[in-house]
């Protein structure tokens, strides 16, 4: 077996929900300890409920969302209402090399689990914290979920048709400032282990979103312009665009860049229907590109997502089908890659799960385990990391501090 | 002056456009030093996309180009002659991190890739940053933001309830934010490799898909339709985005304690009684009903009004915003995100920083992006050990 990059740094993990999650995902996958603290008291909420899931679950173990944001982690159930289970929390801390959180700002301070009560328990504890807008300015206290970050990021502004709404986009926009927040931690561990020192990292999940449309600021910096949006265009390329392709609701996307592209493009159509003064050059094609985009898509409704991918791919022009979620899980490069790996889940069954987005030669990521099940690893932690006893494991379910 | 994070290493880094600049962005600011690899005489096509002051295209004005190459070292080389390429195996030789972004198997033609170099540097790390990765049926193919966004599952997941969507093609997200994703999946594993290194001491090769990266952010709803051939239709969600007086918001009241607070903010009206708005579920299966009478009370208010009064009652709500009402935003002002950079040709302008305040290893600000070819001398006469003549004449021979 293989040890990831992370190994022996443990992970002390408060996050709950979508972004959080999926920071310490990326670290477990990197072979960090990952120990989420939950509790009954209050529970992740996509162990019970998910619009996109379906109904509300009854069983905190069952939750498919859940089991995909917290593959290889180990759960101990504290309830950090109760004074003794936040001093447990610091026991853990002590032995920890990272504590994540993503609670609105000011409340881990009120539960004595701030990064002054923590500094004081491990002097080179890195301590993250997530939130919707930071844990400085007037606004600190807001909070919000993913669309409300794409929304106040300038994301949302900027995606849609151009006489549409805006769009505020869906989870993934969590799944990126979780990644923002793995780049931070990794960095914080770095400089840590050359010189000794760890900190206190404040996220603002808007500002996360910001900086990865960056440049789009650059016109308004510039010229004073808002960028708006543009549905499937591009500022410079032509064609650029979705085509219906044969079949329901099945499109194929084609984006030319240059000359060479463009000449390849219409030789694979062949049938002359783009020799037209009105397409001679890169800025007429611009200029013409609702009448390119008809004559192109009237060529591709006649033809499969297959064939005008193949056909453009071979002859040097960007083309892809528009693939959903049934096609991604059918996809050859994906399973030959493979991307989505069976993991048996003890309530759930055997389920598909999507990989790291990266992969490493010499430490690569594994899943280890499932998601976990609720308080699975009490005995673990409690037991083997911080020495109890059995006795007083089952005083501290009785009297619900590890509940 | 304050440490840097990653103070000390060295990256190379031979990529073009977005997500491999912005990888090498990351590291750089956060102190590394990223020497920039751009080939002669045109160098990076980030250079001719823009925005431009005025739309005046000019190599050393885009904004593009601005953004993703902050902090950075910039010498030309051009890899088609044998001397470039000697010249960037001497740097790949002094690095700790190679990141380049050529189609499969274009660096091993040049004797340049994981295998050559790791023999002469086993230290060094090698990322290579393409749209479908080393391996698969489709890692020769081309791919742009818009086939890999649509690819990727992402425009089809768009939760846009049935109610509000439209017949034709989905669309991708603004901003290219998916050729950043790569980029950020690239950083995350380049400093996993560099933190590996510190025990190993062994360096390694890193294939990053872009496809893979955009997909993994998918990770939730793919490995539902993955286990769930036909999964029930998604009801929306009530709320969400809805016009206002001045624009938009987006409000996410999914739980019970944030739809009182939402109901709240509304003054309690009547209908709010109703079975219908008991729970999450029940409220999406009236969607239809419920949401109207959102909108119709959302379009009496401002964004303004409706965020700060909707977030002090415990409302998580938003308003859509866009870049300038970002940038005259006092939370972003009052954190600081904007930093100003002189440059010599695009003058004084306002960048967006870093999401992440570190107070011990702050984000920096100490240079704008490089001149094509502005580290030359520096570089070549004070790292590599070339005379100003030899210099010259590597500049008239076109190999830099």
């Amino acid at each position: 077996m293989t040890t990831g990059p992370l190994e022996g740094v443990r992970i002390l993990d408060f996050t709950w929900a979508w972004a959080g999650p999926h920071a310490t995902l990326l670290l477990a996958f990197l072979g960090a300890e990952v120990i989420k603290v939950e509790s009954r008291h209050r529970l992740d909420h996509t162990r019970l409920r998910s619009l996109v899931a379906g109904p509300t679950m009854t069983d905190p173990d069952h939750s498919v969302i859940f089991n995909d944001l917290n593959v290889g982690k180990l759960s101990l159930t504290l309830n950090l209402s109760q004074p003794k289970a936040v001093e447990i929390a610091k026991r853990i801390a002590r032995i920890s090399d990272v504590v994540t959180q993503n609670m609105r700002p000011g409340v881990m301070e009120r539960l004595g689990l701030g990064y002054d009560d923590l500094k004081a328990v491990k002097p080179d504890i890195i301590m993250l914290s997530s939130s919707a807008v930071g844990a400085t300015g007037p606004e600190r206290t807001y909070t919000g979920y993913a669309p409300t970050f794409a929304a106040m990021s300038g994301l949302a502004y900027i995606t849609g048709y151009p006489d549409g709404p805006p769009m505020p986009l869906s989870g993934a926009v969590d799944l990126r400032v979780g990644t923002t927040s793995a780049f931070a931690i990794l960095a914080a561990l770095y400089y840590r282990a050359r010189t000794g020192k760890g900190q206190h990292i404040d996220l603002s999940s808007t500002e996360a979103v910001s900086t990865l449309i960056g440049h789009t600021f650059m016109d308004y910096t510039m010229n004073g312009r808002v960028q708006t949006r543009a549905g499937n265009r591009d500022h410079m390329m032509a064609p650029h665009n979705c085509y219906p392709c044969l079949g329901e609701d099945k499109w194929v996307t084609i984006a030319v860049a240059c000359e060479e592209e463009w000449d390849a493009l219409r030789q694979v159509v062949g049938d002359g229907r783009l020799e037209d003064g009105r397409f001679a050059d890169a800025p007429s094609r611009w200029q013409n590109q609702e009448a390119l985009d008809q004559l192109i898509g009237e060529w591709t409704a006649s033809h499969s997502q297959e064939e005008v991918t193949e056909a453009l791919q071979k002859a040097g022009v960007a083309a892809m089908p528009l693939l959903d979620g049934p096609a991604l899980v059918q996809d050859a490069h994906l399973r030959e890659r493979g991307v989505l790996e069976p993991l048996q889940h003890p309530t759930i069954g055997e389920r598909l799960t999507v990989s790291p987005p990266w992969k490493l030669s010499r430490t690569p990521a594994q899943i280890r385990r499932p998601g976990p099940l609720l308080g699975e690893h009490n005995q673990y932690v409690l037991g083997e990391l911080l020495g109890m006893s059995g006795d007083e494991i089952e005083r501290l379910v009785a009297e619900e501090v590890v509940y | 002056m304050a440490e840097t994070a990653l103070a000390g290493v060295k990256v190379l880094e031979y990529c073009q456009m977005i997500s491999g600049p912005y990888c090498g962005k990351l590291l750089a600011d956060l102190g590394a030093e990223v020497i920039k690899v751009e080939e002669p005489p045109a160098g990076d096509a980030a250079r001719r996309r823009g925005p431009f002051p005025n739309d005046v295209s000019h190599p050393e004005k885009s904004g593009l180009f601005l953004y993703l190459n902050t902090n950075k070292l910039g010498i030309t080389i051009d890899l088609g002659t044998a001397s470039g390429r000697q010249i960037f195996q001497r740097l790949a030789e002094q690095t700790d991190v190679l990141l380049e972004d050529r189609p499969p198997g274009e660096m091993a033609r040049l004797g340049l890739d994981y295998a050559s170099l790791s023999a002469i540097n086993p230290r060094l790390i090698v990322a290579s940053i393409t749209p479908f990765g080393q391996t698969g049926p489709y890692r020769d193919y081309k791919s742009y933001h818009l086939n890999l966004y649509h690819a990727s599952g992402h425009s089809s997941f768009f939760y846009v309830a049935p109610r509000d969507r439209r017949k034709g093609p989905p669309v991708m997200a603004g901003g290219q934010v998916g050729d950043y994703d790569g980029g950020l999946a690239a950083a995350v594993a380049t400093l996993a490799a560099l933190f590996a290194r510190l025990t190993s001491g062994q360096g390694q090769y890193i294939d990053i898909s872009k496809f893979e990266a955009l997909l993994a952010l998918e990770r939730v709803v793919v490995a539902r339709f993955a286990n769930t051939p036909d999964p029930p239709p998604w009801p929306g969600m009530v709320g969400g985005l809805m016009p206002c007086r001045d624009g938009y918001v987006v409000v996410t009241a999914v739980q019970n304690h944030q739809w009182q607070a939402l109901m709240e903010l509304m003054g309690n009206p009547a209908w709010a009684q109703d079975e219908k708005c008991h729970d999450e579920f029940t409220r999406s299966q009236h969607r239809d009903e419920i949401q109207p009478l959102l909108e119709e009370w959302m379009a009496q208010h401002t964004k303004e009004e409706l965020y700060h009064k909707g977030q002090s009652l415990g409302v998580p709500i938003g308003p859509v915003n866009t870049a300038a009402e970002i940038t005259h935003w006092p939370q972003a002002r009052q954190r600081g995100f904007f930093a100003q950079l002189d440059h010599s040709q695009a003058g004084r302008l306002e960048y967006p920083t870093a999401a992440y305040s570190m107070p011990e290893t702050p984000w920096r600000a100490e240079r704008a992006a490089p001149l094509l070819g502005e580290h030359n001398e520096q570089i070549y006469c004070g790292r590599l050990g070339y005379s100003r003549e030899q210099l010259t004449r590597m500049t008239a021979a076109g190999t830099i």
